[in-house]
């Protein structure tokens, strides 16, 4: 059992701005420890989180692949997030290193094919179009979670970017939930980049039905 | 913290910014030492990665000269330690990244490089 990271540094006031963790976070850590063997045993040299929000979930990678094994890479839009991330790294003792971006845009140039562990908590709330650029836009809390027609069009952008940065033996995990048609992300993903994928844990939160989906090269 | 392991991955992202936009430009930086743990399988698994001339140009632009021109076919555990310093413990914290190409200004405060874009430089 891997502890969940400390967050006692992070304030009521962080989480007026940034992402608090909650059950959409806890089934991601819970899919990373459920492969934690294979994930220690794929000797990862780079791992990318996006939208690290708190730093909760790569602090948790990082407790699991080692703090020196492994460079930590975590982008998020929101600076105020980026700050978070990096403080909850410190206070975790995994050093992770912020890039204050959109997706992983001023990495792709020098990660092609690189990245081992791909992790992603899209803002996945079906929300009008409209919403999401503005939410994004903004740098916000809301940019976090507005997902826009079927709370796809943050993630959407972002596949063309896991077929550029995923390593050949690389593994990508993403967070969804059943209005995001997952059966028509799997289909796309292997038609357009022959990425493979899992379900690899479902649970019901509240109204929202989670999924964390894996992918890897066919 | 900017380590030279992040800035060596680091290209302007600039709409059609595509030649000569790596490695950025250090400017007005302020650097900080951390020691942090050596590691060497990691360090060996992580030299394919690295772009040489990029680093050993980006730790000068810092004051740190102690990586040769070329990178060494014999990677003992002296070379290591100096690599491992050069590429995990240098940590800018203020400053700014310049593109060699197009002259975008990248800031990097309190450790955190700000590589966000307007809206019309986005490609």
């Amino acid at each position: 059992m891997i502890p969940t990271p400390d967050l006692s540094h992070l304030r009521a006031e962080d989480y007026e701005h940034v992402y608090e963790p909650a059950e959409d976070t806890f089934i991601l850590l819970d899919a990373l420890e459920q492969d934690a063997d294979e994930l220690i045993s794929m000797k990862p040299r780079i791992s990318l989180e996006i939208g690290s929000g708190s730093g909760c979930v790569s602090s948790f990678l990082g407790s699991i692949t080692g703090s020196s094994a492994v460079l930590y890479l975590c982008t998020d839009i929101n600076p105020r997030a980026c700050r978070c991330s990096l403080s909850t790294g410190y206070q975790n003792k995994i050093p992770l290193q912020l890039v204050n971006t959109s997706l992983a845009n001023p990495l792709l140039a020098r990660l092609h094919k690189s990245v081992d562990i791909i992790v992603f908590n899209p803002p996945y709330v079906p929300t009008i179009r409209d919403e999401v650029s503005a939410a994004q836009l903004d740098r916000e809390i809301g940019g976090s979670w507005a997902g826009g027609e079927d709370g796809m069009q943050v993630t959407d952008t972002f596949f063309p970017q896991v077929d550029n940065l995923l390593a050949p033996h690389g593994r990508f995990y993403l967070v969804a939930v059943a209005q995001n048609n997952i059966p028509d992300i799997q289909r796309r993903m292997q038609e357009d980049y022959a990425l493979e994928s899992k379900v690899v844990l479902q649970r019901r939160a509240g109204r929202e039905h989670l999924s964390v989906l894996r992918f890897k090269r066919a | 913290m900017v380590r030279l392991i992040t800035h060596n991955l680091l290209a302007c992202h600039v709409k059609g910014c595509t030649s000569n936009n790596f490695p950025l430009e250090f400017k007005d930086v302020q650097v900080v030492l951390r020691d942090s743990e050596f590691n060497p399988d990691f360090l060996r698994g992580f030299i394919p990665k690295i772009e040489w001339p990029a680093l050993t140009g980006a730790a000068r632009q810092l004051g740190d000269t102690s990586l040769p021109d070329q990178l060494p076919e014999m990677q003992d555990d002296d070379f290591l330690k100096v690599l491992h310093h050069v590429l995990l413990e240098i940590h800018v914290e203020e400053g700014t990244m310049i593109c060699p190409n197009c002259k975008h200004n990248y800031p990097i405060s309190n450790g955190i490089p700000n590589m966000l874009l307007a809206e019309h430089e986005i490609g």
